[in-house]
């Protein structure tokens, strides 16, 4: 790394995990050493465990029942001040982008895509919910509506490319809904997750919503797969046999999983409030309407 | 300071001074052949395996018909009949076109409304009542709900354009054969696909008469096949390589096996699992009302319903009450022959699901619950099992975790909103809840923390074509019913 200033020694960033609001190390103690493609060392990261995650969901759970009960308006507010964040730290990001071997225009692009996609979810965080809940005109005296609600804990594995636009894609339309995350941030391209982190933690997002781990998917992703205080699971890469396996573990608790493989989230189609709905539960509601016009009750 | 004195609840008397005469339903109009074949490709088909099983009336233990066991080659045939007709003729249908015929298949089994609910209730157990005015005017509306959505589904998801998938594979249960069969069929040809239906085994007769009225409909060829069969005929339906969805209703532990089964495949799917939902009732309830929401939510179908209130959580303070008067309820409800339309509960499915009730009733007696019984007589003959409440039962009890499909309620108490709150989520089930109070603010509070996916606040047990129904967490996922629902049988966005 290159010294600002003549005689000047940088200070290098420790790259810790992000759960619950702090940054702590690994418990296992592990890391792994993450270069740009020439092999050049870059930073050791975490190689999170399995009591890591563990660690997030217990933080997840914990932060979601005020995380769902705030007003959608208020989430809103936060996403947008993680875009806020974001932009103000933007030449951080593409100097990071950078390192990890994006020219100066793609590490550009993909910051400043990120930042808007931020806004783009900050406004449908109070909006998903007047498109897709209804009003259903039930054939017996009752009042009966269906609305959206979050489904809890998720834990996504977010894609190996596009590290910092990957993770905000995957991240954002989940906590827009009001559920609480665990996020494997790429493995090879490491250090935009955690510095994303930080841009989190100085967000008012409260601590728990957004945990994010480093580590390896290959050791992680059965551990995200088969906890059973996830809700739904998510998965980016095209591995079939990861996909399967997922899949399958995931059985034990019926989590929903969702596998974006292939989504090219610089599209118009990387971003829609049916992601958010991917992550969402419909709950529907009756009630008795007393005898008018002669319908009668039905208590 | 002097508590004032508490007055126990005295016992109402129901003497034998008033009985109801026998007003069973006649069974003369219910047409019946002795065996039937599989419906592949619009016709009754010999089975490959060329066995046939008996199916009976649980009430009476005699035996119905004879019914085709299909085996993995009837599977294939089925798939690929439903593939042709997908390529050739159905997908390629418009909208409207499909929609008619679906009003048709609506109109037909109104018009064979009586046939069918008796049938239901000869098949399956329940009582004539239920299968009168509910499940099959419910199926008929369901039909008609869903065939208006198949020219208008550009409306139903913004921004989107709906595609259908192919060929679903669906399988049902025992306890609402012909809604089920509704609930299943319907969104899927509104949507475009071809469907390959198997119904339980121990209920496969309606569905039977229902693959006769669509090739009354005139429906083309192999958009729908109905084939019957036990675990090993569905376990081949999933397992088939032709097969773009599932959608299953049953129990967890199976829906589990068909998620696992999955995996690998690109095959979507839709689970409706089992429950334990909470039923609360709160001091400030019509008390008079929420008992009649205990009853129907416990005892309506039996209790085999996926989302029967089975666990019941009263307020401290009417505790006595409430249960006083639960006592007194039950002495009254009518069991018997299902074909009585004074009949309150019917028979138990099967010998099977009442072995299952029995060994559950015994877990909650060993495990130091207290039983109570309605005393009255059940028929000698057939499957039957009294309304049962179980008081002084804990969150840890096995009758208040697992779903028992049967006619028993757990019976906790609570003080405060918080602790039933914490207390009713408490389970991996999701799939409805009940709350009984007169106060507005409160339903809401309630209605909103309770992890299900149907909450009935002041009501239990209510279904409608228009609104949609599914479970949160291990009670499944996906949505059967309104808008909802098509998008189970939608491409994925």
């Amino acid at each position: 790394m290159k010294a600002t200033t003549p005689n000047r020694l940088t200070v290098l960033k420790t790259y810790k995990l992000f759960i619950a609001g702090a940054f702590p190390r690994t418990e296992s103690g592990r890391y792994y050493i993450a270069t740009n493609k020439k092999g050049e060392q870059l930073a050791n990261m975490c190689q999170g465990s399995k009591k890591d995650f563990r660690d997030a969901v217990v933080a997840a759970r914990g932060a979601f029942k005020g995380w769902a009960g705030r007003a959608a308006f208020n989430r809103g507010q936060i996403l947008y001040r993680i875009a806020e964040m974001l932009e103000g730290r933007r030449a951080q990001f593409i100097e990071e982008l950078m390192q990890q071997d994006a020219t100066r225009a793609e590490a550009q692009r993909e910051v400043d895509l990120s930042i808007d996609r931020l806004v783009y979810y900050a406004g449908w965080c109070d909006k998903f919910q007047q498109i897709f809940s209804s009003v259903n005109p039930v054939a017996s005296a009752h009042f009966n509506f269906s609305v959206p609600e979050p489904m809890g804990v998720v834990a996504a594995i977010v894609p190996q490319n596009d590290s910092l636009l990957g993770l905000v894609s995957v991240m954002a339309p989940v906590i827009a809904g009001g559920n609480t995350c665990i996020l494997l941030g790429s493995e090879s391209k490491p250090l935009c997750s955690i510095t994303f982190a930080e841009v989190i933690n100085s967000s008012d997002v409260p601590g728990g919503v957004v945990n994010i781990l480093t580590g390896k998917p290959s050791e992680l992703a059965s551990i995200f797969a088969n906890h059973m205080d996830v809700n739904a699971v998510i998965y980016c890469e095209n591995d079939t046999k990861t996909q399967a396996s997922i899949k399958e573990q995931a059985a034990e608790n019926v989590k929903r999983v969702h596998f974006y493989a292939g989504k090219n989230w610089y599209k118009e189609d990387g971003q829609s409030p049916y992601f958010i709905m991917d992550t969402q539960e419909i709950k529907t509601t009756w009630h008795p309407i007393e005898n008018i016009g002669g319908g009668g009750s039905k208590y | 300071m002097q508590l004032p004195k508490k007055k126990t609840p005295k016992a109402l008397k129901f003497n034998a001074t008033f009985t109801y005469a026998p007003a069973p339903e006649s069974k003369s109009h219910v047409k019946l052949q002795e065996q039937y074949g599989l419906f592949i490709n619009g016709k009754f088909e010999k089975p490959n395996s060329g066995k046939y099983f008996e199916t009976i009336n649980p009430a009476t233990e005699e035996k119905l018909a004879m019914v085709a066991d299909a085996n993995a080659k009837d599977v294939d045939k089925a798939v690929k009949a439903a593939r042709t007709a997908y390529d050739k003729v159905w997908s390629k249908m418009p909208g409207k076109e499909r929609a008619k015929y679906i009003f048709r298949i609506s109109r037909m089994l109104q018009e064979k409304a009586r046939e069918l609910s008796v049938l239901e209730t000869m098949d399956g157990g329940k009582p004539i009542r239920e299968s009168r005015d509910i499940d099959i005017p419910l199926a008929a509306n369901h039909f008609f709900y869903y065939a208006g959505w198949a020219d208008k589904l550009d409306y139903a998801f913004p921004n989107q354009q709906p595609k259908s998938l192919g060929v679903a594979g669906q399988i049902i249960p025992w306890n609402f054969p012909l809604l089920m069969a509704a609930w299943k069929i319907a969104p899927a040809l509104a949507t475009g696909n071809t469907i390959v239906l198997k119904p339980a085994e121990t209920t496969p007769l309606t569905a039977l008469k229902l693959a006769e009225i669509i090739q009354e409909s005139g429906l083309p060829e192999g958009v729908v096949n109905i084939i019957t069969g036990a675990g090993a005929t569905g376990a081949a339906l999933v397992q088939h390589p032709g097969i773009d969805k599932i959608a299953f209703t049953g129990s967890t532990d199976v829906g589990k096996l068909i998620q696992r089964a999955t995996a690998g495949t690109n095959k979507r799917l839709t689970l409706e699992l089992g429950g334990k939902a909470a039923n609360i009732i709160f001091e400030d309830a019509p008390l008079d009302q929420a008992v009649e929401g205990i009853i129907n939510g416990i005892f309506f179908n039996q209790g085999h319903v996926c989302c029967a209130g089975s666990r019941l959580f009263v307020q401290e303070s009417v505790y006595q009450k409430v249960i006083r008067k639960l006592k007194d309820r039950i002495e009254t409800l009518i069991v018997g022959d299902p074909l009585d339309k004074n009949t309150d509960i019917g028979a138990i499915n099967s010998k099977q699901q009442l072995d299952t009730i029995k060994k559950y009733i015994s877990i909650g007696i060993k495990e130091g619950g207290e039983i109570h019984e309605s005393s009255c007589a059940i028929p000698k003959k057939g499957f039957y099992c009294r309304p049962t409440l179980f008081t002084n039962v804990s969150q840890s009890h096995r009758i208040a975790r697992e779903e028992i499909f049967g006619p028993v309620l757990a019976i906790q108490t609570f003080r405060t909103d918080d602790e039933v709150i914490e207390k009713a989520n408490n389970t991996a089930y999701g799939l409805s809840a009940g709350v009984w109070t007169d106060k507005g603010s409160k339903i809401f509070n309630m209605t909103s923390k309770l992890r299900a996916g149907v909450i009935w606040a002041n009501t239990f047990n209510k279904f409608d074509p228009t609104s949609p129904f599914g479970g949160y967490k291990e009670s499944g996922f996906g949505r059967e019913g309104g808008v909802q629902g098509l998008s189970a049988y939608l491409k994925s966005f």
